[in-house]
């Protein structure tokens, strides 16, 4: 043993003690620091090990991912069947789209990103440019996918189902709800009586009644509401309704933000000699919106995954597609594998837009900081 | 964008269209569509194939009626609709023709103002058993639990069928067809009961559909049939004898197979050539209809037996009650004179 000497103050720290750090330490230290523990750790390890098996088993190994029909499935392995999704993948995207028209579909879903990204990017090079292009997205999608102009074919409202359906109410509801919204919640505080009654009664009706009546109202009541010869196809009035609820429910929660600014900063703006406008467009909005965001994107997740009730007025959206195909006398039985594509589907756009949410929060939470 | 939906306006107009303002066959004619209103999906009747092509009992209605019209059985829309929405989507003009397992009842004629214009399949409520259980009938079920759908009518035929024959079920109240599967699947109920054709298609969503079996006793009448809105007679009758058709067309050996080799030669059936339009038809005309129209049919789609074992022969349903009356069966259809 080397006898050395050190400075005061100059002596090295020595390392900790063995079994106490690295790999060997943390599992000695969460996994194992008492018998009882030790006993948990085996016990949920050997579990954990059934459970795994099990479940990458069904999903994977013992899985069949190319089959004629579910007894087909059978007579390969006896995990999931995965065959009626790869068979139909086509008609869970793009309903019952002609086959050689889908192309449109791709198109209009891949600039829809373009469409969006100077909206959700403000950092975005060239966003000028790109906002022109925004303004004319909708009459772009609406001609691609609707056809009938421009030498396109003109497509049944009937063949749209699958995916497809899901994002276009999606999106449509979530882009013309959000301004509605806002212009509700503004006539809900505004100092006019009629625009605030009719503010209120709006968004209380929206509010009070369940969205299944407004579907229920769209496919069966407006036919007979609206004066003759007038026909707009079930997905419009379908969107109509969906945007109405969900402005309803955004307005409240723009309301809340709108509430939450101290009074203070209206007193500024006012003794600054703004008027209403350039109050709301710099001192109210800003500030309210970014307040809500977790609230409008809830309300936007809530009514994404609400468009699955279209399946009881008899659009096929992404679980109607499956349905159907349960139907079929060859797959009849897969209902697992099915929903659970499905779920995927819906898990991986909401989960998108919670993402978003997050990141727009971090980037404009500059006062907290 | 538009659906060519003819909208009279108020409520009551809206029954009235079609003959008013056009008859629904010049509107199909116009159209070079027929528009057929169909079941979201259920196994045998109403369901997309892997191409998207709709296919299954029901849907052959819509092509049959089609062919007659059009002389084309392909040129259908359908539109998919659910057992609520069904009748408003008639009423309001969505499609010319309703053929979507619909039960013929009194206050579903008169009162909604439809046309019921035929069967084309007689079902009724039964029990599904597993075979291990060892009843051979439904009056064996002393004791036993059943799976129901609450609020429904088969909720009442039930208790009037037990109460009727002295014997004492627990009931399992459920929600829906697929909750029902799975409660029964895990033997949380001896039986199930709903309309038999359900029962067939849910037992051939089981692994091993031959450990179930469908019970004889059928507690209920459920004639489904095809509709049309009232006031358009000669659509009316265009649709009821285009469903004739495809009856007498398995009653005299008609086929998709030989049906033109019939048509080109002198049956010593009479009536064989009038159908077929080999000998004139008396007021076809008057229905609109070209000499040809059962042909189309016959040679596109098939004849009722055709259709019926192309679609639900394989959910192992049998003919039973749907058989021709010759047969045993409860199809009757006029002559064709």
């Amino acid at each position: 043993m080397s006898e050395k000497t050190y400075k005061p103050g100059n002596y090295p720290d020595l390392p900790p003690p063995p079994g106490t750090v690295g790999v060997y330490g943390w599992i000695r230290q969460n996994l194992f620091s008492s018998i009882s523990n030790s006993l948990l750790t085996i016990i949920s390890v050997v579990l954990l090990y059934y459970l795994i098996d099990g479940i990458i088993g069904w999903f994977f190994l013992d899985a069949v991912f190319d089959a004629d029909s579910k007894i087909a499935c059978r007579k390969i392995d006896d995990g999931a069947c995965w065959a009626v999704i790869t068979r139909r993948v086509g008609q869970f995207v793009y309903g019952f789209y002609p086959e050689a028209e889908r192309w449109r579909i791709d198109i209009t879903f891949l600039t829809m990103f373009v469409a969006f990204a100077p909206l959700l990017y403000p950092d975005i090079p060239k966003r000028k440019w790109l906002l022109y292009f925004s303004l004319f997205y909708p009459f772009f999608a609406f001609v691609l996918i609707m056809g009938g102009y421009f030498g396109l074919q003109k497509i049944e409202y009937s063949l749209f189902g699958g995916f497809m359906l899901t994002v276009i109410l999606g999106v449509c509801g979530i882009v013309c709800s959000l301004p509605l919204g806002i212009l509700l919640a503004l006539g809900r505080q505004s100092n006019l009586t009629v625009v605030r009654t009719l503010s209120v009664c709006f968004i209380e009706f929206m509010r009070g009644v369940p969205l299944i009546t407004l579907l229920f109202v769209a496919s069966s009541m407006l036919n007979y509401f609206l004066p003759p010869g007038t026909n707009f196809s079930i997905l419009v009035r379908v969107i109509i309704m969906f945007t109405f609820f969900s402005a309803a429910y955004i307005a409240e929660v723009i309301r809340g933000g709108i509430q939450a600014i101290p009074k203070g900063q209206y007193e500024a703006a006012d003794a600054l000699g703004m008027n209403y406008w350039q109050k709301t467009r710099f001192i109210t909005l800003p500030q309210a919106l970014k307040i809500s965001i977790p609230g409008i994107v809830n309300t936007f997740i809530g009514l994404y995954k609400d468009t699955t009730l279209v399946v009881v007025i008899g659009l096929l959206d992404p679980l109607g597609i499956g349905r159907a195909a349960l139907a079929d006398t060859k797959w009849n039985g897969l209902s697992t594998e099915t929903y659970l594509f499905v779920a995927l589907f819906f898990f991986v756009s909401c989960f998108a837009m919670s993402r978003y949410s997050l990141w727009l929060e971090n980037k404009l939470n500059t006062d907290k900081k | 964008m538009k659906t060519k939906m003819l909208l009279a306006g108020v409520t009551a107009g809206v029954m009235f269209a079609g003959s008013v303002l056009a008859s629904t066959l010049d509107d199909v004619r116009a159209r070079g569509k027929l528009n057929c209103i169909i079941n979201t999906g259920l196994a045998g009747f109403a369901a997309p194939d892997d191409k998207g092509n709709w296919t299954g009992f029901d849907v052959d209605f819509c092509r049959a009626v089609a062919a007659a019209t059009l002389g084309d059985a392909d040129k259908v829309n359908y539109t998919t609709a659910t057992g609520k929405t069904r009748f408003t989507k008639l009423a309001a003009g969505e499609g010319e023709l309703l053929s979507r397992n619909t039960t013929w009842t009194f206050s579903r004629d008169v009162d909604l103002s439809q046309t019921f214009i035929g069967v084309n399949y007689y079902d009724g409520q039964g029990f599904m058993v597993p075979k291990a259980l060892g009843v051979k009938s439904a009056k064996g079920l002393d004791g036993a639990s059943v799976c129901i759908q609450t609020g429904t009518t088969t909720e009442l035929n039930l208790a009037e069928f037990f109460a009727g024959n002295n014997i004492k079920y627990n009931p399992v109240p459920i929600e829906t067809n697929a909750e029902a599967q799975e409660l029964y699947k895990a033997g949380r109920c001896d039986v199930y009961t709903t309309d038999a054709s359900g029962l067939y298609a849910t037992m051939m969503s089981f692994d091993n559909p031959s450990d179930h079996m469908v019970l004889p006793e059928i507690v209920s009448k459920e004639p489904l049939g095809p509709v049309v809105r009232h006031g358009d007679d000669q659509w009316a009758d265009i649709v009821a004898w285009v469903l004739r058709a495809m009856m007498a067309g398995e009653e005299k050996g008609i086929t998709s197979k030989n049906v033109k080799e019939l048509a080109a030669k002198d049956n010593k059936d009479k009536e064989i050539n009038r159908l077929l339009g080999k000998d004139p038809l008396q007021g076809l005309s008057k229905l609109g209809l070209s000499p040809d129209w059962a042909v189309n049919v016959i040679s596109q789609v098939g004849n009722y037996q055709e259709s019926f074992e192309k679609h639900l022969f394989p959910l192992t349903i049998k003919r039973g009650m749907n058989a021709l009356y010759r047969d045993g069966g409860l199809h009757y259809i006029p002559p064709i004179k």
